[in-house]
């Protein structure tokens, strides 16, 4: 029954409404291919098997009975950082050692009231705070996607006997995948792997600088960051408040439309969340897009992008002006500044929130002489180097004296690159095309990113803006590399315009087809 | 502009995060190189730009001010390293 777990939601959906399929099978089909996979990719930090079997059971009944949720019965993963009630939450961090809240976030609360099942909580960076899902206290997750060689193969004169066949030899090409392990890319490096390798059939994610859409794109999936205000962070361990934005990874367009409207709601314990009806996503997908403006900005073409990024772009360029769009190129003055103003303001706001962790009310507790020794212990003891670092930086830019020359300007900066996107929508584009990183998945511990923390930070180089801005963005599959590794375009919308990224990520992807990992785990 | 180690120190002082010489060695060097990547922000030229205090403009939900939740002491202190009838437990403060 293992191919229950390559059913995309919607698919599920439809078979477990039909009574073709029920709820308890494919849980345990998850289930079981977590098992067997989990100890390579190393995705799932902690496997509910129990719950979701539990879940699952309630689902079949209310499914018999024709009374299911928009969700009911498919098998979810959820990223650590999202609070879920007596399961271990940890944000990826040994800080929170042994935390199980006595309550459930907002936005899983929804999915399980729409009926989905929890398989389990999934690996991530510490505190969201990566790019490659290196610096999580549990270990690396591993990318099912491989580098592979395009070989030609000379295939020999082969006679078999009787009634045998006759090959007439001749030449043919084939992929020979290399050994080396690749990272799924971060924050949400658990989400996008368990997604990509069919251990769940949608994922929960979180996106402060690009954490969704660069996993997802380093794997071939679906994600989306929804507007700033659009999902609730109430119950999400916070990073840095007024970037982080929770959304969904998928394993295609329809699926992550379905995802958003069962995670975003209005809801009165975030003061952030914005009070609008949650649209019909999905309703949008198919809708033909002839007549809308494409922005496509000069910014976005970088020194040293390969070749097969920026090829990648023309393509979806080519596929959205067959379908009937209008492009037109735009420019997005502040762009190179977003980065540098992001690794001001996010790291100032954690280095506030971050303050909570002091071994007296939750996790870990080192002892000392006296409570500060206590304190400094206990953080010295639970953070990483990564968090650390950026806890550092954002205690130093808010330090007396400091405040001015980098918070404050950094803010003003964020508001040019806003008036950026405002000017361009004024102008009447309705969405915006980039590619959605600088490159392809890397090696686990590359050697050129762990000397220079701001290497790493280049990975986002596309995506913060849209953070910085509070846009929505999407991270769309859209062909391979040289090296037969996944690449993804993003596309950027209005404000709370999420159904134009919808529909026009759903053209992409039917022009550019669905990529899926060869199995060697 | 660029950190020392003494800084170093001091802002680790300041984050309640104990270091050791080596760390604090290995964060100098670090956290020069954030402040270097950071550095160019001051190109911008920001005159008469107001800083961005909330990402979409909203006006902050407000409510009742009246009691909506509570009688929770036993799951507040629950995930609590040391704790004694519902209360934090923590070295002592006062001498």
């Amino acid at each position: 029954m293992s191919d229950l777990t390559h059913l995309t939601i919607s698919e599920a959906r439809a078979k477990l409404r039909g009574k073709e399929i029920s709820a308890a099978e494919i849980t345990e089909a998850y289930l079981s291919a977590i098992e067997r996979a989990n100890p390579v990719l190393n995705a799932y930090i902690a496997v509910t098997g129990d719950k979701a079997r539990d879940m699952a059971k309630g689902s079949d009944a209310k499914l018999a009975k024709g009374e299911g949720g928009a969700l009911e019965g498919i098998p979810l993963g959820v990223k650590d950082l999202f609070a879920t009630e007596g399961v271990h939450t940890q944000a990826c961090s040994h800080v929170l050692d042994g935390f199980k809240p006595r309550y459930e976030s907002t936005v899983t609360s929804n999915l399980w009231a729409d009926g989905a099942v929890m398989l389990g909580k999934l690996n991530m960076d510490e505190f969201a705070m990566g790019s490659s899902n290196e610096t999580s206290y549990y270990g690396p997750v591993i990318n099912p996607w491989r580098r592979s060689r395009l070989d030609t193969v000379v295939m020999p004169t082969t006679h078999q006997g009787d009634g045998g066949f006759v090959s007439a030899g001749g030449a043919k090409t084939a992929r020979t995948l290399d050994n080396a392990q690749l990272v799924p890319g971060g924050s949400s490096g658990g989400s996008a792997s368990a997604v990509a390798a069919f251990l769940c059939a949608g994922a929960t994610a979180t996106d402060t600088g690009g954490s969704i859409r660069q996993p997802a794109a380093f794997t071939g999936t679906v994600g989306i960051k929804p507007t700033y205000g659009r999902c609730s962070r109430w119950g999400v361990v916070a990073f840095a408040s007024s970037l982080d934005q929770a959304g969904p990874i998928a394993r295609d367009v329809r699926d992550a439309a379905i995802l958003l409207k069962s995670m975003a709601s209005s809801d009165p314990k975030d003061t952030t969340s914005v009070d609008r009806p949650v649209p019909d996503y999905e309703a949008v997908i198919g809708k033909p897009i002839k007549g809308m403006k494409v922005g496509i900005p000069k910014e976005y073409r970088v020194d040293g992008m390969p070749q097969d990024i920026e090829a990648l772009w023309q393509k979806g360029i080519a596929w959205l002006k067959d379908a009937g769009a209008e492009i037109v190129d735009i420019s997005l003055p502040h762009t190179k500044y977003a980065l540098p103003a992001y690794y001001i303001v996010a790291p100032a706001e954690a280095s506030s929130n971050l303050a909570r962790y002091d071994g007296v009310r939750y996790g870990l507790r080192v002892p000392g002489k006296d409570i500060v020794e206590m304190y400094e212990k206990s953080r010295a003891a639970g953070f990483g180097r990564e968090v650390k670092r950026r806890i550092m930086i954002g205690t130093y830019v808010l330090s007396a004296g400091y405040y001015d020359a980098y918070y404050l300007q950094a803010q003003k900066v964020r508001t040019l690159i806003k008036r950026d996107f405002e000017n361009v929508f004024a102008a009447g584009v309705d969405v915006i095309l980039t590619p959605a990183t600088p490159s392809a998945a890397f090696g686990i511990a590359d050697e050129d990113m762990a000397s220079d923390p701001v290497k790493m930070y280049l990975n986002d180089i596309f995506t913060v803006t849209v953070n910085m801005a509070g846009l929505p963005g999407i991270s769309v599959p859209a062909g391979l590399d040289g090296k037969g590794l996944p690449l993804g375009l993003q596309l950027i919308g209005r404000p709370f315009d999420e159904e134009t990224l919808f529909q026009t990520a759903h053209v992409i992807e039917q022009a550019a087809g669905r990529f899926q990992p060869e199995k060697w785990w | 502009m660029s950190v020392d180690l003494q800084t170093v120190k001091r802002v680790a002082h300041l984050a309640r995060i104990a270091v050791s010489e080596e760390d604090a060695e290995r964060m100098t060097g670090e956290l020069n190189a954030i402040l270097g990547f950071v550095e160019q922000l001051n190109e911008v030229d920001v005159s008469g730009v107001e800083p961005m205090t909330s990402v979409t403009p909203m006006e902050m939900k407000k409510r009742q001010d009246v009691v909506t939740d509570g009688s929770k002491a036993a799951d507040i202190v629950a995930n609590a390293p040391a704790t004694d009838e519902n209360f934090f437990l923590v070295p002592k403060v006062v001498e």
